[in-house]
């Protein structure tokens, strides 16, 4: 299996029309750096939070981003939007590098690129009505639609399926969902073309997540906005996104569009997150599938381990593994537009294996079952 | 998708020989605001060496159930009525002496954030061996080998070492796996599982909810999991649960209860969640509007102001007459047997593929 050809990187899936990139991302980098010392604090040494992530965002295209807790996922997206300056790699978004750009240069884009966060909560201005947070990016960016700010508000209101008599009220008279929807309605004030969503689900009651998730998919289907979806629930992210992107500690291990993420993932580390997410089993004679548990938690990304990160938790993992860094690449058997990163990738598929794949020492000393794979 | 075709009479899950047995349990917490009835009018039974699974989305009362049982709710705010009786034993009149002594003994918990039940300045080993010394009466090194034991089987690497860190050294994974042998020193009769994996990873996730499954083969306990993941409950529950505002609305086997549900809020829960396999052409299917305050909960079925089938039931009965909940398999809802399932092969059942 390490018969990898190296074919060159396509862009688009076969079945989605190849969209144009409104970004790309080339080898991002952000290493936070860790201070300590005595008497005088130096730098001791860094968190690799994100290194070396490459990924495309077509116009109008959704794309999902997926891992576990730490792997770099909002890092990516405050790096996407500017929040952070990025230590390493090259943002380009509709054609111009802005991975540097300043202030003023960012100005004509920044309204474009939006992001809406995780807890709605936190992230609205309590002292501020509902029409105030919604118009401030339009009043920052010295924007005045037609019609009037006011009017623009109220329409943005009724598009995320609020009462635009709501215009005076303040975020706690609302619901965790509502309040997501104002979010929304902020994020769409200036007809933005890119909305990075952190997460943006995940703090709403089950009940009223499916709200806010048809809320988002109708905002990218009828405004033809384009999404960075980063969530760790993987049905969610499946339902929203052509296109998914896996990390695991700091990189993008495996891209592809969503039948090839879902249904023929080649990377270990897909295969095992696939296998562990829990699902109501609705139908009895659904193919079985296949089972794979981890030993551990996920590294320190302060130190990565050599080679490719995944191989401390692989049970594939060679010699070369550790000395040779995977390329993310479309190996071979994989489809256009499908990318993974490993040097002995699995079969694509998803179905149960022969025997579990049991790394867990005590799950393998309880079920008496030491074989591995 | 396996269609439904006949109605199944199901055995009732409770049964004399109950080994947790809960009836009528209201938990009143009196607030600045007014009276929040937080859990309001629950029965349920666990059987040994089976899961009961509680499912409710946030503030349907499933975490004051539990710390009731557990007698941990604080006395002075709160109001408890109902009979709550483990293994012959009533907990509701109980001592706080006689509670303390049930709770690192037969009963035992396992809490969604490890960092609430562990404390950061004693190291791991001695919060496991302690209060095993304490409720059994063993020596320091008996205490210490069952602790290095524990950790052990619940997958702590090199033990004997790990037995001297502080909980901070722990990664959050490995804090749930020591809070669960925590729980498991005393061999407990039932173990309170609430969301013990919400704050982990999926990987992680999945290792710690089969761990929990092979140690209750090995151990034979009876464990009430709870959690707002319907994924999570059905694969670790036996029986299943629903709670809403405060209530229990369904009751059955996690199976009778994921293939056949029975209340509109169930089935609203079902069908809003994708799946790995469902059609993303698809929209989901929401339930409308927001949970109730439970300050001033609805009047009749709790879920009338959200539920889309309230029109198939004559007259006012939904807003005005709280449907109850019947023995064994059930859903606290006034629509008829025949409604519930020609709605649900009709309507419920094509949106769930
Ligand atoms: N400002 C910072 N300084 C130092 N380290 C940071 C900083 N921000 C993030 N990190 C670290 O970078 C890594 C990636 O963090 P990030 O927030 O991007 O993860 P994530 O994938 O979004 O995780 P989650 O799923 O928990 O939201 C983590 O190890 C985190 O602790
Ligand atoms: N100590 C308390 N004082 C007042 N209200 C409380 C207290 N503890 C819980 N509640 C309320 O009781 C209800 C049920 O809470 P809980 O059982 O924690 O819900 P969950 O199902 O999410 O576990 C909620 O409305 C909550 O706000
Ligand atoms: S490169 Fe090696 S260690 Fe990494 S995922 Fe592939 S087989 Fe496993
Ligand atoms: S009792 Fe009425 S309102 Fe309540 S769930 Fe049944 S149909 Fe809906
Ligand atoms: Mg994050
Ligand atoms: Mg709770």
């Amino acid at each position: 299996m390490s018969d990898n050809l190296t074919l060159p990187a396509q862009q688009g899936p076969a079945d989605v029309t190849p969209a144009e990139p409104l970004l790309e991302v080339q080898g991002l980098t952000m290493h936070f750096p860790i201070y300590g010392g005595f008497p005088i604090k130096r730098k001791v040494g860094a968190v690799q939070a994100v290194d070396g992530v490459d990924l495309t965002v077509g116009v109008g295209e959704s794309v999902g981003l997926v891992g576990e807790s730490g792997c770099g996922k909002s890092t990516t997206g405050r790096l996407i939007t500017r929040l952070l300056e990025p230590s390493a790699g090259k943002i380009t978004y509709a054609g111009r590098d802005i991975t540097h750009a300043s202030r003023r240069e960012m100005a004509p884009v920044r309204s474009e690129i939006q992001m809406i966060f995780q807890d709605p909560y936190s992230s609205l201005n309590p002292r501020q009505t509902v029409g105030t947070i919604i118009k401030s990016p339009m009043e920052v960016n010295g924007i005045e639609p037609e019609g009037g700010r006011e009017k623009r508000v109220r329409e943005l209101l009724e598009l995320v399926g609020l009462n635009p008599e709501h215009y005076n009220r303040f975020p706690h008279e609302f619901s965790g969902g509502q309040r997501q929807r104002i979010g929304v309605a902020r994020a769409l004030a200036l007809n933005p073309k890119l909305i990075v969503a952190d997460e943006p689900v995940s703090a709403l009651d089950v009940s009223i997540q499916a709200q806010v998730v048809n809320l988002l998919k109708k905002v990218q289907e009828e405004l033809g906005i384009a999404f960075l979806f980063i969530a760790h629930d993987l049905a969610v992210v499946r339902h929203f996104s052509q296109r998914v992107a896996v990390m695991y500690l700091g990189k993008v291990v495996e891209v592809g569009d969503r039948d090839a993420i879902y249904n023929r993932p080649r990377h270990p580390y897909t295969h095992a997150l696939l296998s562990a997410v829990p699902e109501v089993e609705m139908d009895d004679d659904a193919e079985p599938r296949e089972r794979i548990r981890l030993s551990g938690d996920v590294p320190s990304p302060i130190h990565p381990p050599s080679g490719c990160r995944f191989r401390t938790r692989c049970w594939k993992a060679q010699d070369k593994c550790a000395t040779e860094e995977p390329p993310l690449l479309q190996i071979s058997g994989n489809r256009a537009g499908h990318l993974t990163a490993c040097h002995f990738p699995e079969e694509p598929t998803t179905e149960a294996r022969d025997e579990d794949v049991i790394l867990d020492p005590a799950l393998q000393a309880l079920e008496g079952s030491a074989d591995q794979g | 998708m396996t269609t439904l075709t006949k109605t199944e009479d199901a055995p009732a899950p409770t049964g004399p020989e109950s080994f947790l047995s809960v009836r009528d349990l209201k938990v009143q917490f009196s607030t600045e605001d007014g009276i929040v009835k937080a859990v309001d009018g629950l029965s349920f039974d666990v059987e040994r060496g089976k899961t009961l699974g509680i499912v409710g989305e946030s503030g349907s009362g499933k975490s004051v159930t539990n710390l009731t049982i557990l007698g941990l709710h604080s006395p002075r705010s709160t109001t408890v009525e109902g009979e709550i009786v483990l293994d012959g034993k009533e907990l509701v009149t109980a001592s706080e002496r006689e509670l303390e002594r049930l709770r690192g003994n037969k009963m035992a918990m396992i809490f969604q954030d490890p960092l609430t039940a562990l404390s950061p300045f004693y190291t791991v080993g001695r919060q496991l061996s302690e209060p095993y010394m304490k409720h059994t009466g063993a020596s320091k090194k008996e205490a210490r080998d069952r602790a290095v034991q524990m950790l052990e089987k619940v997958g702590i690497p090199q033990p004997k070492m790990r037995f001297d860190d502080y909980p901070h050294q722990f990664s959050g994974g490995m804090r749930q796996r020591a809070m669960i042998a925590m729980a498991l020193m005393c061999d407990p009769d039932l173990l309170i599982a609430d969301e013990p994996t919400t704050a982990l990873d999926v990987t992680v996730q999945a290792q710690i909810l089969d761990l929990l499954k092979d140690l209750q083969q090995e151990f034979g306990s009876a464990i009430i999991f709870i959690t707002h993941d319907l994924g999570v409950i059905s694969t670790m529950a036996d029986d299943l649960l629903v709670m809403y505002a405060g209530r229990a609305i369904e009751r059955g086997s996690v199976r009778e209860v994921m293939r056949e549900p029975r209340h509109p809020y169930t089935w609203g829960l079902l069908s809003s969640m994708p799946r790995l396999d469902s059609d993303v052409d698809e929209a989901l299917t929401p339930i409308p509007g927001s949970p109730p305050s439970l300050l001033n909960p609805p009047t009749g079925c709790p879920f009338h102001p959200r539920c889309a089938f309230r029109d198939e039931v004559p007259g006012t009965l939904c807003t005005d007459t709280r449907p109850s909940l019947g023995d064994g398999r059930a859903a606290a809802c006034h629509l008829t047997a025949e409604q519930k399932q020609t709605i649900f092969i009709d309507k419920i059942q094509p949106r769930l593929r």
